[in-house]
């Protein structure tokens, strides 16, 4: 299969300026992001409580989401994942389209590669469009995002269309440092539940 | 539905969930679990979530959790070798995974497809962390899920109750 290896190594958007954006006055939103990249650029952004970072579980972190927004109606829940993380997990999309959670959005940091492993494309650098597979599984609002009109026009949507919307961000390939969140999984869920439901939660 | 449906035992396995606060039901139909996802359905208490793989289940059930509700996962045997990477989040995590899984290729199983993933079952589970309670009397199934339940949801752990084909018997599965 033809694949466009370099392609994105030009795309404007960069995920360390993207992510920041999607995380800014976050209010009361609810978090989860994929393994590898997508979860230490949430750290860059500052470690949260109501971020929970995936440190494995490839292929969970839309799910989660979904978990998470069927338990709490009335918060808005961000996954925030990379492209390699969501093809893993396709399955996601028809179910979650299939719940309609409107409080959910999905979005996929979209650098057309397994950045973590060492940058091998992923099929979104050939054929594959998360946004129309998205689209297909039924997701009411989803799309892709090139460059900055594209991201200031999804910014707010992200934070309160009603969903589940999907958004996958075409961003640059980078190798960039690591800024890593705390890796005791069973801490990082102790301290979401007492920041979302009080100190009684174990 | 205003009342837990007793009858038979997949209307206590629906009671004992009632009692101990399930919100999400998430499942991969099997046929020997038809009554019981169909009285979940029924129950403005439950929400079912059909799943496309079962794997999809036990990160559904950990969002839950972070959200504050309890959940099951439903499945036949052959769906628990679908969750083997995910049951590391479960167990890493500490999340409650309850897990209530339909047993094929077991009790003169008549497909011999079904018979490598149903007989390492109960294997695959507890070599992934996951206490492993294996039922084959209808009477003792309620009762059993709720120890399950108890460990799970107290624990928390991860936990399954393999109901086994010889209850689910001939009728459910003599196509
Ligand atoms: C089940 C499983 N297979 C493979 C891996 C190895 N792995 C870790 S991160 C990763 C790539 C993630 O790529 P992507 O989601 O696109 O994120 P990126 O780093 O490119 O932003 C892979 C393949 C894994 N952790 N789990």
């Amino acid at each position: 299969m033809e694949m466009e290896s370099a392609r994105s190594e030009q795309y404007p958007l960069r995920r360390r300026e993207v992510v920041p954006r999607l995380l800014a006055e976050r209010g009361d939103l609810l978090v989860v992001t994929g393994l590898g990249a997508p979860s230490w650029d949430a750290t860059a952004a500052g470690d949260h409580p109501l971020t929970f970072p995936l440190w494995g579980a490839m292929g969970a972190a839309a799910m989660m989401g979904l978990g998470l927004a069927l338990a709490q109606p009335k918060r808005r829940v961000l996954v925030i994942t990379g492209d390699g993380e969501m093809l893993m997990g396709l399955g996601a999309l028809p179910t979650i389209a299939a719940q309609a959670p409107k409080n959910l959005a999905v979005v996929v940091l979209d650098n057309e590669r397994y950045g973590e492993t060492g940058m091998q494309t992923t099929h979104t650098a050939g054929p594959a469009d998360l946004a129309a597979i998205a689209v297909g599984a039924g997701i009411p609002v989803a799309a892709d995002i090139f460059d900055e009109d594209g991201l200031a026009d999804a910014l707010p949507r992200i934070r309160s269309e009603p969903g589940p919307v999907f958004f996958n961000i075409k961003i640059r390939a980078e190798d960039l440092p690591l800024a890593l969140p705390p890796k005791d999984g069973a801490y990082l869920k102790t301290r979401f539940r007492a920041a979302l439901l009080g100190p009684g939660a174990d | 539905m205003e009342h837990a449906e007793t009858t038979g035992w997949p209307g206590q396995i629906h009671a004992a969930l009632r009692e101990h606060e399930v919100r999400q039901v998430a499942y991969v139909p099997d046929a020997g679990h038809r009554e019981l996802i169909a009285m979940c359905e029924r129950d403005a208490a439950m929400t079912g979530v059909t799943l496309t793989t079962e794997e999809e289940g036990i990160a559904l059930l950990g969002g839950a959790w972070l959200g504050g509700q309890r959940g099951v996962l439903l499945m036949q045997s052959s769906g628990v070798g679908n969750c083997v990477n995910m049951l590391s989040l479960a167990r890493t995590c500490g999340f409650p995974l309850l897990m209530l899984v339909t047993m094929r290729g077991q009790w003169g199983e008549f497909n011999p497809w079904q018979v490598p993933m149903g007989q390492a079952t109960p294997e695959v589970l507890r070599l992934s962390g996951a206490i492993v309670f294996e039922v084959d009397k209808a009477d003792e199934i309620a009762e059993t899920v709720n120890a399950a339940a108890r460990m799970v949801f107290n624990g928390p752990s991860s936990a399954a109750v393999l109901i086994s084909q010889r209850v689910l018997g001939a009728k459910t599965f003599g196509r």
